[in-house]
């Protein structure tokens, strides 16, 4: 069980003379380290995912969210363990930061037995359930109304949890999300929509998208929405942070709109020449994972052997998925239904590896 | 045994898992200090509580999704659309992310979504529809369709406890037309079919208030035997009941209140079509609503509707094949 955002510890606050600043007084050292392992870990993976895609090894096509590493993984590490998440396709890091292994989601992109899915599903889309995910369907503001679920159903049992769920800046113009703000307004759920605003739905700009930015309409609906640096981080997991300790403190939802850069194309086979170059250009220079790269190194840790670190576990997880099995055609029609005499099955606990959360119970 | 309506026998088998299952809880429009558009959840707010009969706001979509949401934590969630019609607006979360989850993911969604369907009182085209071959054409929900009081009680609870999503379709012309003796507490319809009446010379094979109209129009058909073959569940589909009431017969007449394209009787029709060819002594015929929408004014509605006569009237011709 979750605690009350009144027994919820901070961490030792870091200092200005010790550390880089930091958008958030609640992070120590380790978490900020953390924070960049776990973005590392994303891009690596997707990165290595990519070029056994171009091997013919990952069927379908591949999607990556390749400089949005700070968006998923920031806001994931402000999460406890008994708070539960709906995931989207860029949102690898979610997966990494409540336990997911490298191996099983390398199987996963490759259509494996050990996959999340077992070669149900393709891709991003998958939540273990083992971690308190649910993965994403492609209607992807289908997710916000079932975090919004979540969340109803831990306020009728006065439980202090919270229930989170991203979507992109496309989803603001299905229905789904009206429906979803608006139920979350009505019943003041402690839930957190984040908008992964990353300028482009396929190849639709925003501004084909909406005329308000959607931010602003939370207000309409009765709650906050806060706009945030999504290549930063700890900033993302500040605005995170804050968000579920309204949440839990029974002040309802909060809307937070990461700022990012789609920096691949939709998927591998989308050459993105409908970019302009100069706004990669641009946004290259924010790239998340440089930018805590610089505030760990001033920490004192030696980032190149970070990163040859958690290159080497992914090489390792990837022998492991390359070696495992394909699914066995003979079971494709097995688990339709969940049988009557079979266990109940509902999502479990993630891991929650921020010090926030260190000795309180869960 | 109490004898009471058809909408009363699903009022008590929802009553009955809730006292039993304090994870069930209702969501709908107007189901809670209204006591539903037909009245089915009325008083319930009195015992259960505004939490447990839970008054929505207008969003089909919202109902079911957060349904999923509460569903997956641990809550056990019965839907009421208002009306099976306008389930359209709750289609995708019903077909893609309640159908779909245990398959991709491993993760069952139990929940339960009632579904008050059919015409024959001038609803008109939104509030006359009978959709239940949208949710049969999709894989991971299950589909059932009580004709009598004591299983749509049955059904009801037994939805509730599947942990699986069950489309559950009430048809509003049984609501307070029908009555029957009714099991007190708790029990389970099975879902599988029930032979409503027995015969030997012709089955009509049908769900739902059909299995009325099917009752009354083969009552007494020039002294033939005609067995009714209620199907009760249309997803599982009991394909064994099928089979062996052709076996029986021989002679086969299926109903579908439906829109005749893709109807579940179409179904049933194939299933029958690939497996007991040899059995059969005539052509498979089919009653059913022709493929428009259900019209408002009672001459067109009549003209529309699988009606006593119709069915007796095929029954009859193929009786004569």
């Amino acid at each position: 069980m979750a605690t009350s955002s009144t027994d919820v510890p901070s961490g030792p606050k870091t200092t200005a003379q010790e550390s880089p600043t930091s958008p958030s007084p609640h992070l120590t050292p380790d978490d900020r380290v953390g924070l960049l392992r776990d973005m590392l870990a994303m891009r690596t993976i997707e990165q290595r995912a990519m070029n056994l895609y171009r091997q013919g090894k990952v069927p379908g096509s591949f999607y990556d969210g390749f400089g949005q590493e700070a968006v998923s993984v920031g806001a994931t590490w402000a999460m406890a363990a008994a708070d539960r998440l709906c995931v989207l396709h860029r949102d690898l890091g979610a997966h990494i930061v409540r336990g997911v292994a490298p191996a099983t989601i390398l199987s996963q992109y490759m259509g494996r037995e050990a996959g999340v899915t077992s070669g149900r599903d393709g891709n991003v889309h998958f939540g273990d359930y083992r971690t308190g995910c649910v993965g994403m369907v492609s209607m992807l503001p289908d997710m916000m109304l079932v975090a919004a679920g979540m969340a109803m159903a831990f306020k009728l049992r006065h439980e202090a949890r919270c229930a989170l769920t991203w979507f992109g800046d496309g989803s603001t113009s299905r229905g789904d999300f009206h429906e979803a703000m608006n139920w979350a307004g009505v019943q003041n759920l402690p839930v957190i929509f984040i908008l992964e605003n990353n300028q482009f739905a396929y190849s639709t700009p925003i501004d084909q998208q909406f005329a308000v930015n959607p931010v602003q309409r939370a207000a309409g609906y009765g709650f906050p929405g806060v706009s945030v640096d999504g290549n930063d981080v700890e900033a993302v997991f500040e605005a995170t942070r804050a968000a579920r300790e309204r949440a839990i403190a029974g002040g309802g939802p909060t809307l937070i709109e990461a700022v990012t850069m789609r920096m691949h194309g939709h998927g591998a086979h989308d050459d993105m020449k409908y970019v302009p170059k100069a706004l990669v250009e641009e946004w290259r220079k924010k790239d998340p994972i440089d930018r805590q790269s610089v505030r760990v190194t001033q920490l004192g840790v030696d980032v190149d052997a970070l990163r040859k670190e958690v290159l080497g576990e992914v090489e390792e997880a990837t022998k492991v998925a390359l070696a495992g099995a394909m699914p066995d055609p003979a079971t494709v029609t097995d688990r339709l239904f969940h049988p009557r005499d079979a266990d109940e099955i509902l999502l479990e606990d993630g891991e929650a590896p921020w010090s926030g959360f260190k000795g309180t119970p869960s | 045994m109490t004898e009471m309506t058809y909408l009363r026998a699903i009022s008590d088998g929802l009553r009955t898992e809730m006292r039993e299952d304090e994870r069930v809880l209702l969501m709908g429009e107007d189901i809670g200090v209204y006591g539903g558009a037909f009245k089915v959840t009325d008083g319930f707010i009195e015992e259960f509580g505004a939490d447990r009969v839970m008054d929505t706001p207008l969003a089909e979509s919202g109902i079911v999704g957060t349904a999923v949401g509460a569903a997956v934590v641990g809550l056990r969630p019965v839907c009421e659309m208002q009306f099976a019609d306008f389930v359209s607006c709750g289609f995708d979360q019903i077909v893609n992310v309640a159908g779909k989850m245990l398959y991709r993911q491993g993760l069952p969604v139990n929940i339960t979504v009632r579904l008050p369907s059919g015409g024959g009182f001038s609803g008109g085209p939104y509030h006359s529809q009978n959709p239940e071959a949208w949710f049969m054409h999709s894989p991971g929900l299950k589909v059932v369709a009580p004709s009598t009081p004591e299983d749509a009680k049955g059904l009801i609870i037994a939805s509730i406890r599947d942990p699986n999503p069950v489309i559950f379709m009430e048809h509003k012309n049984l609501y307070r037309r029908v009555k029957g003796e009714v099991p007190e507490g708790s029990y389970e319809t099975p879902f599988r079919a029930r032979v409503a009446r027995e015969g030997s010379d012709l089955v009509v094979i049908t769900y739902g208030a059909m299995v009325h109209t099917a009752l009354e129009a083969t009552l007494d058909l020039d002294g033939a035997s005609i067995m009714v073959l209620d199907l009760r569940s249309l997803v599982p589909l009991d394909e064994a009941a099928i089979l062996a009431a052709v076996h029986e017969c021989s002679k086969v007449v299926i109903v579908d209140e439906a829109n005749q394209t893709c109807a579940a009787g179409a179904q049933v029709a194939a299933l029958i079509a690939e497996h007991a060819f040899e059995d059969l002594d005539g052509p498979v015929v089919r009653v059913a609503s022709p493929d428009i929408p259900i019209p408002f004014s009672p001459p067109l509605e009549a003209a529309v509707l699988p009606s006593v006569d119709r069915v007796r009237e095929a029954c009859r011709q193929l009786l004569e094949y």
